[in-house]
């Protein structure tokens, strides 16, 4: 038995793979917080009066605000005045072509398996690399721009679109919505833009990678996707870091938009750095996003697979406001030693016929904490509304948690609502069993993981599914006990 | 094939095989016997190389390696098979994922390709008819709702499609009917063959009338007592295993065939 548990440890205790530092000249500016500083990051991206003082008004909010304490989540107070609100690589001019871009930073792109030139010749799919806030490199542009589709860094957006930027930020997440979507608002950075006209099918799955880079920078994406009628669009976000041992605070800001008939799909692979063994480091995880079903008919889908950051406080979630538009959440959190997670969704159904569906798998180990927070709120307007819920966890060993905390507000007789949870340990008896055939316990793991995870991973477009999959087994090597 | 010298073990301090010797040869069937609590299952565990028993002396050879030296994976993979007492239900695996993961092992450790999925799948079609299973369950989650019946037949379908050198079937026969007991054994006798041995655990002489051992083991108080043929589990089913204990404590230890 103790034999057995100390491989578990030894696998479970191995290092994040993801962990170096790159090497590039940066621009940073001081740290601390205020409204000089809000100015300065407006100023250094040259933007329109308008954002400033968007920036502005939602910095003014997030000072009357207060840090959300309700998570089952536990972390030292962040002080918010250590932080630097702005990182750059400094090379100024903006690269038109691969071969422009610092080969520093290709070279990080490769480590983390992303050839930015292999993707372009072999999969079509179009990256937009953000490091440290500023976009790097963009392909597939011209391509795109002959469908009419815009994906571009939301710095330039707002140079280029401002008036589609205008009419849409901030119309689903609200400057003041909470403590850390005002933070971004006033602070982001960069962050990916994406329209899709109408009746256009994006012919590519977009994809931007987000990696933190230096140390005590903040991170704040901003990212805003349009859909309009009859459009679909696939994006996809993954995302490293590398090893630190300050705690790193993220806090993104998602929207999306689907007008009538239009359908967004947005997956998230999260690997950011977990901190380690003894929870030392990590990411700080804050995020805030969140879609609207604007249209009949329309749909929007979240699949995310988190393994990463010491903290995750997450809740994609989907207003379903157009009638008979679809809301889905498909989600594989998995925690392992220190790391927290509390994440799920929330369905809101305004419209008439509207349905949602949620799939959550918990996985946790070690010593980690992991919550499932999901609301499904059916307003009095929401006739004949449906919701399914599944909520299943998956326990390694004895020394983790996991715990579910479903809220149902229903205020109209006619809605169905349906809600199913599971819970089921990996103990010594099903590991055993497995070596007894032949399979290692870091094989049995895997196996068992994938197995629990495979409905989730299956909304995942097939290239990045793989990818998921390695991802799963490399946080959870040999979890059990 | 399998040669056990003297073998003590114990669990949380507690002895529980006292001197236990047995030797198995390619093409046998040895049956073990004996009464609750005479280390039948601790026997079954010891050779798979579960870790809470501690094995405090004597020697376990098999194929002319030390058997106790290897992990239960590299067991496994070196042709040992376990048919649980009790299998496990693994949630979100399918038995036919769960033994294609297991026969790939196998294959890696003997260095062969692993193996096609349409030759995987006639493998099982095969497997399957011989121990009467039906194919939807290989598609569920290994053994997650199966009835007891059905878990035990999944052990037997496992033990086929792996091929062990040498099966152990702990009590395989507990908990079955009539009807499923003649199919689990009718499987077992298939695969019988000059190559491969069974080690075939059981509290009753019922299962023998299926699976007719070479030689009749008899277990008391963590060592073999009693060694004979067939003919003694008969003898053991009219006379109980009181009359062994008193034989026993009548006489020194016999050692096995």
């Amino acid at each position: 038995m103790s034999q057995d548990l100390a491989l578990l440890e030894e696998v479970t205790n191995s290092d994040y793979k993801y962990g170096w530092v790159t090497d590039i000249e940066q621009e940073i500016i001081p740290q601390g917080l205020n409204e000089d500083v809000v100015r300065l990051i407006s100023a250094k991206k040259n933007e329109p009066e308008f954002m400033l003082e968007w920036r502005l008004k939602a910095f003014r909010d997030w000072q009357k605000m207060k840090e959300p304490r309700w998570a089952n989540v536990h972390y030292p107070p962040v002080d918010f005045q250590a932080i630097s609100y702005y990182a750059a690589p400094k090379s100024s001019e903006a690269p038109k072509s691969l071969d422009e871009v610092d080969p520093e930073l290709l070279r990080t792109f490769e480590k983390l398996g992303i050839s930015l030139a292999e993707q372009k010749r072999l999969t079509g799919v179009a990256v937009d690399a953000v490091i440290d806030s500023v976009s790097v490199a963009t392909t597939f542009k011209s391509k795109l721009a002959e469908l009419g589709v815009i994906f571009c860094p939301m710095s330039e957006a707002i140079q280029e679109y401002p008036d589609l930027v205008r009419r849409y930020l901030g119309t689903v997440v609200p400057t003041n919505d909470n403590f850390y979507a005002a933070l971004n608002s006033a602070v982001f950075s960069d962050g990916s833009f994406v329209y899709v006209p109408a009746g256009v099918r994006c012919p590519m799955e977009l994809s931007t990678y987000f990696r933190i880079n230096a140390a005590n920078t903040g991170q704040f994406e901003r990212t805003l996707i349009i859909a309009e009628e009859g459009s679909y669009v696939s994006y996809l976000e993954g995302c490293t870091a590398p090893m630190r041992d300050e705690n790193q605070l993220h806090a993104a800001v998602v929207e999306l938009v689907a007008l009538d008939r239009a359908e967004i799909k947005y997956s998230t692979v999260q690997n950011w750095y977990p901190g380690d063994k003894d929870g030392k480091g990590g990411i700080y995880n804050f995020v805030t996003k969140r879609g609207i079903c604007q249209g009949y008919k329309s749909k929007i889908s979240w699949t995310q697979v988190e393994t990463g950051s010491a903290i995750t406080w997450k809740y994609p979630s989907v207003v379903l406001k157009g009638d008979e538009s679809i809301g889905e959440f498909y989600s594989v959190a998995v925690t392992n030693n220190l790391q927290q997670a509390d994440t799920g969704t929330k369905m809101i159904h305004i419209g008439k016929n509207t349905r949602s569906r949620i799939v959550s798998k918990g996985i946790s180990a070690g010593k980690s904490q992991n919550s499932y927070r999901g609301l499904v709120k059916i307003n009095k307007s929401a006739a004949a509304a449906r919701n399914y819920s599944q909520c299943d966890s998956l326990l390694l060993g004895d020394t983790c948690g996991a715990h579910t905390f479903p809220y149902l507000e229903v205020s109209h007789s006619g809605a169905t609502v349906e809600h199913e949870a599971t819970t089921s340990k990996i103990g010594e008896d099903i590991l055993f069993y497995c070596n007894q055939r032949g399979i290692d316990t870091e094989e049995a793991v895997a196996l068992i993981v994938n197995g629990f995870s495979r409905e989730v991973l299956n909304q995942l477009p097939m290239e990045f599914a793989v990818e998921a999959q390695k991802l799963l087994a490399i946080s959870l090597e040999g979890s059990v006990g | 094939m399998l040669s056990i010298k003297d073998l003590r073990a114990a669990i949380d301090g507690k002895d529980i095989l006292k001197g236990l010797s047995l030797e198995v040869k390619p093409g046998e069937v040895h049956a073990i016997m004996g009464p609750n609590g005479s280390g039948k299952s601790t026997l079954a565990s010891v050779l798979a190389g579960r870790e809470e028993f501690e094995v405090m002396g004597g020697s376990v050879e098999y194929q002319g390696t030390d058997l106790l030296d290897l992990a239960p994976e590299e067991r496994a993979r070196e042709g040992i098979f376990l048919a649980f007492q009790y299998p496990v239900e693994i949630p979100g695996v399918s038995t036919a994922n769960f033994l294609k993961a297991s026969l790939n092992e196998i294959k890696k450790h003997r260095g062969e390709e692993p193996i096609d999925a349409i030759e995987f799948l006639q493998m099982m079609k095969s497997k399957l008819r011989l121990v009467e299973m039906d194919g939807a369950l290989t598609k569920r989650s290994l053994n997650e709702g199966f009835s007891g019946g059905e878990k035990k037949r999944n052990e037997i379908f496992q033990m086929a499609m792996l091929e062990p050198s040498l099966a152990i079937l702990d009590e395989t026969d507990s908990g079955l009917d009539i009807d499923a007991l003649r199919i689990v054994a009718n499987g077992v006798n298939q695969l019988r063959s000059d190559a491969n041995a069974f080690v075939v655990i059981t509290h009753y002489q019922r299962l023998l009338e299926y699976i007719v051992p070479d030689f009749v083991h008899v277990l008391s108080d963590g060592r073999i007592v009693k060694s004979g043929g067939k003919e003694l589990a008969l003898e053991l089913e009219e006379k109980g295993y009181d009359w062994i204990k008193q034989e026993a404590a009548a006489s020194p230890a016999v050692d096995a065939v």
